[in-house]
């Protein structure tokens, strides 16, 4: 199942490491997660269902979900998407509800850090938004729940659109990398800390004036650490997480968001199958697809509720070029197989999006991909009292937001995903824009004229037809912030 | 709505076509014909061939201007774009190559149209290499010039 050569990315696997699966020995390399390591050995059942004891693998493949949960080292609810795979662990899988360890916490020395902005994500948003601040001077502290940074950049092989400010025409890994170059010297300036492996777990009461308090669990060997951080500001760049689709079967594993196949073969050069069905043709579908077929994996077609293609024609394109249908006004109906994806069922629809009855048509995969939106991650905002509302074109629920991103409540900021789904060169830019204002309002203020050049390049990105959805966004998130500030 | 956004796939009725005699010397053929915000051809053109009005107008390319060097081939993120040159009966498509195996120059492909049909065979003429992307140059017989624009090694 691994990978063995790849046009663009140039695997290592170098260290062999030997672990321990329900009492099996098995193999995995250094790098790995140990969701991709079970993986590559063929293992796609990851968990069983409480009520009817469904086999079910992994979904999203970055840690949002709750699909890949094992013990490890005895420690239960462990997100193996996630988690690195370390030389002689012990991974079990649960099949029941595991017993709450007891006390985690207790007795434990919680470490405190005092820092002028926390940022939570380090993905294309949360980086610059830290670069950005950074290089004004204000000391940022970065938490991240991975093992590295960059966020999804690190699977996206393909090149990105936009222009020269936004590293047009450089592949999204790459970018990643030189992000991460100028944390790196940032860090060694003193000016970035970074927390990888680690999650925000709560807002808290503030103690400190004009201080917000938030609490972060740091893992180190499957083993937790509480800190206590207070910060003037908080950058919320936490992503998204993809869509489920309602059909029968979708639980079977072998059904991975398009996006948690893209981690697993781009991030950790793991196939997730042989044969693939991708069911919507938005940029997300088109480019995975694509994906695919450089890893050497089949792709039978692309499947799209809609009656037009949702994705660049560009993108569109080059996959039909390589032979791939893309069938329009289709979606899944079910799938079959016994304990695993062996075949999918997919069905015309008519113009009000009904199933055609005798339309029915079998299509053998072991593989489907789900790329039907993603919705934004929002649960720890929901925690700090900023003002939300459901704003579909934006994906879902988010904080309501200004033009500096700062939301309801001061000093806290959003950007990238988070704020309303949209492309990553977009999520740059808004982390730019949060960074840099919630550095000048805390008084480092040397180049805030930065922040009207990067307004317009916000609203430049989004002029096009594709800028349509944030667009109507943004209107409605202005409204609605009128409306509220009408009323105090 | 338009054909190409329920299939995926453009015909020359997209496209803006260049003359013969512009095709005797190469051109780029921009196969990008949606607003989507992007601009490396632009930037990438030495002769300022390929203009467009704002970041997210399509790009024009000036058949005349156009010197056919291929430069905008490998910096376009939507492989989009393809330079043909028509020379003694056959065709020379220049394009973007992102899989495995890379062909060698010399090397008999199958040449593939834009619904990655088999249309023919082309020889490879041409291989450079640019970063992790390779631009590679086909020849395939002329009255496919327009037609194709994949190969499968």
């Amino acid at each position: 199942m691994r990978i063995k050569k790849h046009p663009i990315i140039d695997f290592k696997f170098d260290k062999k490491l030997r672990f321990y699966f329900n009492n099996k020995i098995m193999y995995g390399f250094d790098g790995d997660s140990i969701a991709s390591a079970l993986h590559a050995q063929g293992v796609k059942k990851f968990t069983t269902s409480q009520k009817y004891a469904r086999p079910r693998g992994f979904f999203c493949g970055i840690g949002k979900c709750s699909s890949c949960l094992m013990r490890v080292n005895g420690v239960p609810n462990v997100r193996t998407c996630i988690a690195p795979l370390k030389d002689s662990i012990y991974v079990e899988t649960q099949d029941k509800l595991p017993l709450l360890p007891t006390a985690e916490f207790k007795d434990k020395p919680k470490e405190t850090v005092d820092v002028d902005i926390l940022v939570i994500g380090a993905g294309p948003a949360g980086l610059c938004a830290s670069i950005e601040a950074a290089n004004q001077n204000a000391r940022v502290l970065i938490v991240d729940e991975n093992q590295f940074v960059g966020g999804q950049l690190v699977k996206q092989t393909h090149k990105f659109f936009g222009s020269k400010q936004e590293k047009a025409g450089t592949r999204g890994i790459d970018i990643a990398k030189e992000l991460e170059k100028e944390v790196v010297e940032l860090q060694k300036k003193g000016k970035i800390d970074l927390m990888l492996d680690s999650t925000v777990i709560g807002y808290y009461e503030r103690d400190k004036k004009n201080y917000h308090k938030f609490g972060v669990v740091k893992r180190e060997k499957y083993e937790n650490i509480l800190y206590e951080i207070n910060c003037k500001a908080a950058i919320f760049a936490c992503g998204a997480m993809e869509n489920m689709l309602l059909f029968p079967g979708n639980d079977l594993p072998g059904v991975y968001g398009a996006g948690a196949v893209q981690t697993l073969m781009n991030v950790y050069g793991v196939k997730p199958g042989n044969k693939v069905l991708m069911v919507g043709a938005g940029n997300v579908g088109l480019i995975v697809s694509y994906q695919l077929i450089q890893a050497g994996i089949d792709v039978e077609c692309v499947v799209e509720a809609a009656p037009k293609i949702g994705g660049y024609n560009v993108h569109a394109a080059k996959l039909r070029r390589c032979g791939v249908p893309i069938l329009i006004s289709h979606s899944i109906k079910e799938l079959y197989g016994d304990g695993k994806v062996e075949g999918a069922v997919i069905v015309k629809l008519d113009d009000k999006w009904e199933p055609i009855k005798g339309s029915d048509e079998k299509v053998k995969c072991d593989t489907v991909c789900l790329a039907v939106g993603l919705t934004p991650s929002t649960r720890l905002l929901f925690q700090t009292g900023v003002k939300i509302a459901f704003i579909p074109e934006a994906g879902g629920y988010i904080a309501l937001h200004d033009d500096l991103m700062q939301t309801s409540v001061k000093g806290l900021y959003i950007s990238g995903d988070a704020s309303g789904i949209e492309e990553a060169s977009t999520a740059m830019i808004e982390g730019k824009i949060a960074g840099l204002a919630a550095a000048v309002s805390l008084g480092y203020d040397k180049n805030k004229d930065l922040l009207k050049k990067y307004q317009i390049e916000l609203k430049n990105l989004r002029a096009g037809p594709f800028g349509q959805k944030p667009r109507i966004a943004n209107k409605k998130i202005e409204k609605l912030m009128e409306k509220k500030y009408a009323g105090l | 709505m338009q054909d190409y956004e329920k299939t995926g796939v453009l015909s020359l009725k997209d496209l803006k076509m260049p003359t013969k005699k512009q095709l005797k010397k190469g051109v780029a053929i921009l196969e990008c014909i949606q607003e989507i915000p992007c601009d490396p051809c632009v930037e990438s053109c030495p002769v300022c061939a390929i203009t467009m009005k704002d970041i997210n107008a399509p790009p024009i390319n000036n058949y005349e201007k156009c010197i056919g060097c291929t430069k905008c081939v490998g910096v376009c993120p939507g492989l989009a774009i393809f330079v043909v040159k028509i020379k003694d009966g056959k065709a020379l498509v220049t394009l973007q190559y992102e899989f495995l195996p890379v062909p060698e120059v010399g090397d008999k492909v199958e040449a593939l149209n834009r619904k990655g049909a088999k249309v023919g065979f082309g020889i490879v003429r041409r291989v450079v290499k640019q970063g992790k992307t390779m631009v590679i140059t086909v020849e395939i017989d002329e009255d496919l010039a327009m037609d194709v624009r994949n190969i499968r090694v």
